[in-house]
This record gives C-alpha cells, structure tokens and sequence, in this order.
C-alpha cells in the first residue's frame, strides 16, 4: 500500500500494518519476493505431506543453489553475496513456508559454509565453497553432542594428531542435514600442544570417510520436513589439510552460531506472520452465532495481538539487519532478536492455533506445523533461557551460567 | 543471436485496480510489475540466446511515468538492456500507436535477429500489437508459438492451433508471438537481482524516436472507448438431482450441446 495518500480513520494494511515495505530498497524488495514466489510454488504445495511423512526433498538444495540462496550473504566463491537484509528476509520468507526449509538454508549457509568462508584456507575456500552454494555439496554442522547442550564447551568429541594426521572420535547429536551431508563441519577438543595451545578444532569431514556414521533421528513431532541425525565418528582419520586453520577456539563454533541466529530471528518473524493471516483469513470465513468469528471483540483480541507481534518482530529484525550491515551488530543484540522474535512466534502461533478451532490441529492450515517447528526453533541456536542469561549478563555484568 | 522481447508493465494483478472514469481506462499512476504474460517472452528469448551460444536479449517497453520496475525483473532474469519509451503524449494510446512507438525503439537495436511478443497483454487483452509491429517493420510474423528454434536463419516454430500445432518455418529476422505457460519463465536470481540496477535503461521519449505527437496518444488513436460495462454476472448452471435418471440426462444435456 502506498504511503502517499493519507489513510481515513480506522483503515490499514492487514499484511504490512507498519509500512515497513517502504524501508527496503527495490532490490530487497525484488529478492523478497522472488523467495516468497519460490516458497510459493516448491514448498508450500507439498509441506504438508513433507510434514506428514517426516520428509524432507533433498533435491530442493539444488533450485535453492540456483536462487543464490545458499551461502547468499558470503562474498565471492560462487556465493551472491548479498547484503544481511537481504539474508533476513530470504529467511522470513523461507520459514513463513516452513522451519524445515529455512533450518537447510541456514545449515548450509551459516553453519557449514560460513566457516570455511571465515577460518578455511585458500584452498579450502576453492574447493569446497562454490559447490556448496549450487546445492551440489551439502554441509552440516556438528557441535551438539548427547551430554553437550547449552554448553558446547563440554564436548567430548576428540581429535588426537597422529603424525600429520589427525584422529576423531565421539557423537554428535540432534545435527540437521546429517545423513544427507556430503560434508560435515566437526567441532572436536584438541590437547592444546597439537593445536597451537587452542583447545578446539574444527575440521571439514567428507561423510564417506571411514569411521564416519550418520543415523536419523526418529518420531520427531517437530520440525519433521527436516533430517536430524546423529553422527558418530569412530577413528576418523583426517589430513591436517582438512582442518580449519583459522580458529582454535570455542570462538569458531560460536561465530558461525551468531550468524545463524540472526537468520533465526527474521525466520521466526515468518512462521509468525504465516500463522497471523492463517488466523485472520479463516476469521473472517469462520462463521458462527450467526457472524464471522473476526466480528468478536475477543477474537479481534488475539488478531490485533498478533498483528502488532508480527510487525513487531519484523521491525526488530529488520533494525539489528541494518545494523550487521553497517558492523554494528553484537552478538548479545543478535540474543535479543532471537530471544524475543523465537518467543513471539509461538505465542502467535499458539493463538493463530485457537482462532482456527479443530480446523488448527491439522495440516490443512499452516499453524500448528509452525507451532511444532517453532518448539524446536526455541531450543536450538540457543535456548530462550541461554539467550536470556546473554542479556542479563550484558546488562549486569553478572554471569548467571554458573 | 540478438533477440528483442516487448515487454509490458502493467498494474499488479493482485491488486485491485480502478478505471479512471474519464479516460475510460485502467489507472496506472500505481506500481507498475512485468506482465506474467511477457515473463514467457523473456524466458524463451534467454533459452534461444543460450542455446545459439551467446547473443543479447534487449526489452523494449512503453510505460508511463519513467516505470523501470517490470523491466527490472526482466533484467535479473537476465536480459542485457532496456530501451523505455515514457512520454506524456503517449497516455490513450491505442494498440497501432502502441506498434509505432515500439517499433520505431526496435529499429534502434542494431542487428536483432528475432523479436518475440506475448500473443495479448494482461491488462490491454487487444491482441494485435504482435502483427501490427510485424507490418511496420516489414518483417514476416508468426503468431501463437508453443515451440521455437532458430537455426540457419530460419526459425522453426510450432504455432498453437485449437486442434494442436502447425509446424510452421521462417526467414529471420521476424516476429514471433509467443503463448503464455509454453516455458517455465525462472525465477531471478539474486546475483541476478543484484547485477540488474547497474544493466542499462535506455529512456526514451517520442521526440527522441522521431515520433509526431499526433500520430500517438489521443491524438492519433483510432479507436474511442464510448463506454464500459460490468461483465454480465454468469448464469447458474443446471442442476441435476439423481433420482435414477440422472445419467440419462447428463447425456441428453451433452447431446444437446452437440459435444458427444
Ligand atoms: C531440530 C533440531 C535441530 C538441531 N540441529 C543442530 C545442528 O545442526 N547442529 C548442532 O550442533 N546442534 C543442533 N541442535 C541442537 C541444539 O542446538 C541443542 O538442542 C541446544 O543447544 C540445547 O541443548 P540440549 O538440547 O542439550 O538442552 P540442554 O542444554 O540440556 O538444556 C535443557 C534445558 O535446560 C536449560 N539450561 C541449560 N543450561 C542452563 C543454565 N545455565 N541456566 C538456565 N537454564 C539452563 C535450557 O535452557 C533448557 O531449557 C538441534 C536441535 C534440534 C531440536
């Protein structure tokens, strides 16, 4: 809607109430909404049989590759290259379609990508970068381990040199893409005599090395058009050319953390907004005593609630996006974000879920689908409380972890 | 191979749109998108460029108010250029002023071997531009494409009919009309997107072209649209309730339609 003309009392645009189109540029605008086509016409078709089936099309990776949405705000190697805004909102537009598509874009992009692009060699950088943003090479990310949650930094997993190579062995768990990777991002402890005095690695694992198993993570009741696996790495021997240079440090994992997390929290705007109009559009279709549901003040309640947490979160995302643009993001703002966008979401969705009666629990309606993944999408990244220990520690200098 | 795509900007779709009750015509003071219709245009012409092994796809599009936004989604697709043509006098012109002014612009692409149109745009639905630009520019026409290949300088065509397709072949350069769903039109993509700001418009007026005022615009239509109606609201169909017969009357129903 345009911004020209001055609105009359008591009208407004139910889909951007804010006018927050207005502050993007054309390109963003035109990015936006070759996603939005996209999610469109490929994922929102079938989502819910994906759903359904726990299933998850492995061959999309390549028309995301097409798109440039894999690794799309990486400069260089074959990567678009775009700007964090722009990343956000191909995210929004991803999840407003399902978690599920927006968790492999964000595996692939921030999570596997993303640290070869900042602490790979050369080498490295050429080899594997440029088949990754076409799709052609699948990544995943391995830091999580069964006794190894929220503090990452209790890690089990080992790499021991051995001459010129090196030896990993451990579990990692509850890892995306994990059995569709061809290539793994492992996070392993290392003596810091090997590693020049760090104390952790990461190390560019092709899947088909010996030693190296993944195995699907059943009865998921959440984010189930996504693969989660768990990886086992028994004597996995790796040259030390398959090692990150770069990074020798918790700070390596955490980086690539933070630039995920700030997909999250555009992503999280997205199933919100979807879960939103679900409601409003069935609203004002649902008739009962006589009216549509919409015309009840209390129903109007939950409408307006999510209306304003929706542009809310957009708005949100959209300012700590200008500022990673300019280099002024912090990592505890990106907390912020994904904190209160994650949380937003699922009171919204939770909502939309109520406004739509019976008709919310199936997958006929996009909501309680979101609402699930959104479960997932509040643990993983960081759970709400990890973030909220972030924030308090920012503001008192008070560390609450431990 | 050089290829020319007409591509129209019209008013989105989506959104509902007014007529001007003066000019009896759509208002197109809005944002104006790429017609869906002409995105098959632009997908035919990049596969055709691709497949010669290289050459330019150039648009060409006449808009009101400097409009860039349509040819913008043109150019991430991939298109090379631009030339617009956006000029006051042009407002009321009619399908053959439409032709005029597009095809003196073509003329100034400098070895097109092919210039492809959709068969009717989305808004306007005159259907004649196609054959008018043909005849203006003295080029042999090929309407209705649902396949084309060049080789040799010749383009092969199979033209869509009601029964199927006629194979039809001619000289290059010529103009060809293509169907609307006959390609799959990609969608942008981000470098794409990216590279398409700094792709070059040309922004024309019709001085510029060499085009009298008078022979555009109201001016120079030839055409008047004395009024304009609201499409009768469709007539309910017959309904047939079962009470044994009803497959016997669907029957005569159809015989009666003369379809079986
Ligand atoms: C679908 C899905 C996909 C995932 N994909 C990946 C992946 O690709 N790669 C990867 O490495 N990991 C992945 N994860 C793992 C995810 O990052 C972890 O689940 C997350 O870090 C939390 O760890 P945990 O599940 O072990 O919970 P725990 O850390 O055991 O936490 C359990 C509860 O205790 C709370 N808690 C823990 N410590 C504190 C504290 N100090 N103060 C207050 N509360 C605390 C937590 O907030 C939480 O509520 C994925 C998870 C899911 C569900």
């Amino acid at each position: 809607m345009s911004d020209k003309e001055p609105q009359p009392f008591g009208t407004g645009d139910p889909y951007d109430f804010l006018g927050i189109d207005t502050l993007l540029d054309d390109e963003e605008r035109m990015l936006r909404d070759t996603v939005r086509q996209f999610v469109r016409d490929r994922i929102l078709p079938e989502i819910a049989d994906w759903f359904d089936q726990g299933y998850f099309p492995v061959d999309l990776a390549k028309e995301m590759g097409a798109l440039g949405l894999l690794g799309m705000h990486l400069k260089g190697y074959g990567c678009a290259g775009t700007n964090a805004v722009s990343y956000g909102l191909a995210c929004l537009e991803l999840e407003a379609g399902d978690s599920g598509a927006r968790s492999f874009v964000s595996v692939q992009g921030s999570l596997a990508m993303f640290p070869i692009w900042k602490f790979g060699s050369e080498e490295q950088k050429q080899e594997w970068l440029p088949r990754m943003a076409t799709g052609e090479v699948i990544g995943c990310f391995g830091l999580t381990e069964p006794d190894s949650g929220s503090d990452p930094a209790s890690m089990r997993t080992r790499a021991r040199r051995d001459g010129s190579d090196w030896i990993l062995n451990g579990t990692k768990m509850w890892i995306t893409n994990g059995s569709v990777a061809d290539v793994a991002i492992i996070w392993a402890r290392t003596d810091p005599d090997d590693n020049d005095g760090g104390s952790y690695a990461g190390f560019i694992v092709p899947t088909d090395t010996k030693g190296f198993t993944a195995n699907d993570i059943p009865k998921k009741l959440s984010l189930r058009a996504s693969i989660t696996s768990e990886l086992v790495l028994d004597d996995v021997r790796l040259p030390d050319s398959l090692r990150l240079p770069g990074v020798n440090s918790m700070r390596g994992p955490l980086s690539c953390l933070n630039e995920a997390r700030y997909g999250i929290l555009w992503g999280a705007a997205g199933a919100a907004r979807s879960c939103y109009e679900a409601a409003l559009d069935y609203s004002k279709e649902r008739v009962q005593f006589e009216r549509p549901i919409a015309s009840f003040q209390l129903t109007q309640r939950k409408l307006v609630e999510m209306m304003v947490r929706v542009n809310k979160s957009i708005l949100l995302a959209l300012h700590l996006g200008r500022r990673k643009d300019r280099g002024q993001l912090t990592s505890a703002q990106v907390s912020f974000g994904k904190m209160d966008n994650v949380r937003e979401a699922l009171w919204v969705a939770r909502e939309a879920r109520s406004v739509l009666g019976a008709n919310g629990i199936t997958l006929e309606y996009p909501v309680i689908r979101h609402m699930n993944n959104l479960e997932s999408v509040y643990t993983y990244e960081g759970t709400n409380e990890v973030h909220t220990l972030v924030l308090g520690q920012a503001i008192t200098g008070l560390n609450a972890f431990r | 191979m050089n290829i020319v795509v007409c591509v129209k900007q019209i008013p989105d779709p989506a959104e509902p749109g007014s007529l001007d009750p003066g000019t009896k015509t759509l208002k197109r003071a809005t944002k104006l998108i790429l017609d869906e219709s002409d995105s098959y245009g632009v997908e035919m012409a990049l596969q055709l460029a691709d497949a010669a092994g290289g050459g330019e796809v150039t648009l060409v599009s006449m808009a009101p108010n400097n409009e860039v936004s349509g040819l913008r989604t043109a150019l991430a697709m991939g298109a090379a250029k631009a030339i617009l043509i956006s000029d006051p006098a042009l407002a009321g012109s009619d399908a053959l002023g439409t032709a005029k002014v597009l095809a003196a612009a073509i003329k100034r692409v400098e070895g097109a071997d092919l210039i492809l149109t959709a068969t009717e745009s989305s808004d306007g639905y005159t259907g004649t531009v196609p054959e008018q630009l043909a005849e203006l520019l003295d080029l042999p026409s090929v309407t209705f494409a649902k396949h084309i290949e060049v080789s040799d300088g010749v383009v092969k065509v199979q033209r869509q009919t009601e029964a199927g397709y006629d194979d039809v072949e001619c000289p290059l350069p010529a103009v060809v009309s293509v169907t609307a769903g006959v390609v799959e039109p990609r969608y942008p993509s981000f470098k794409g997107i990216m590279a398409a700001k700094s792709k070059p418009v040309d922004q024309l007026t019709i001085a510029d072209l060499g085009i009298d005022p008078s022979q555009v615009g109201w001016a120079g239509a030839g055409q008047e649209i004395v009024s304009v109606e609201q499409a009768p609201a469709r007539e309910s169909g017959e309904i047939f309730e079962d009470d044994g017969t009803g497959a016997e009357k669907i029957v005569a129903f159809l015989e009666n339609l003369k379809v079986i």
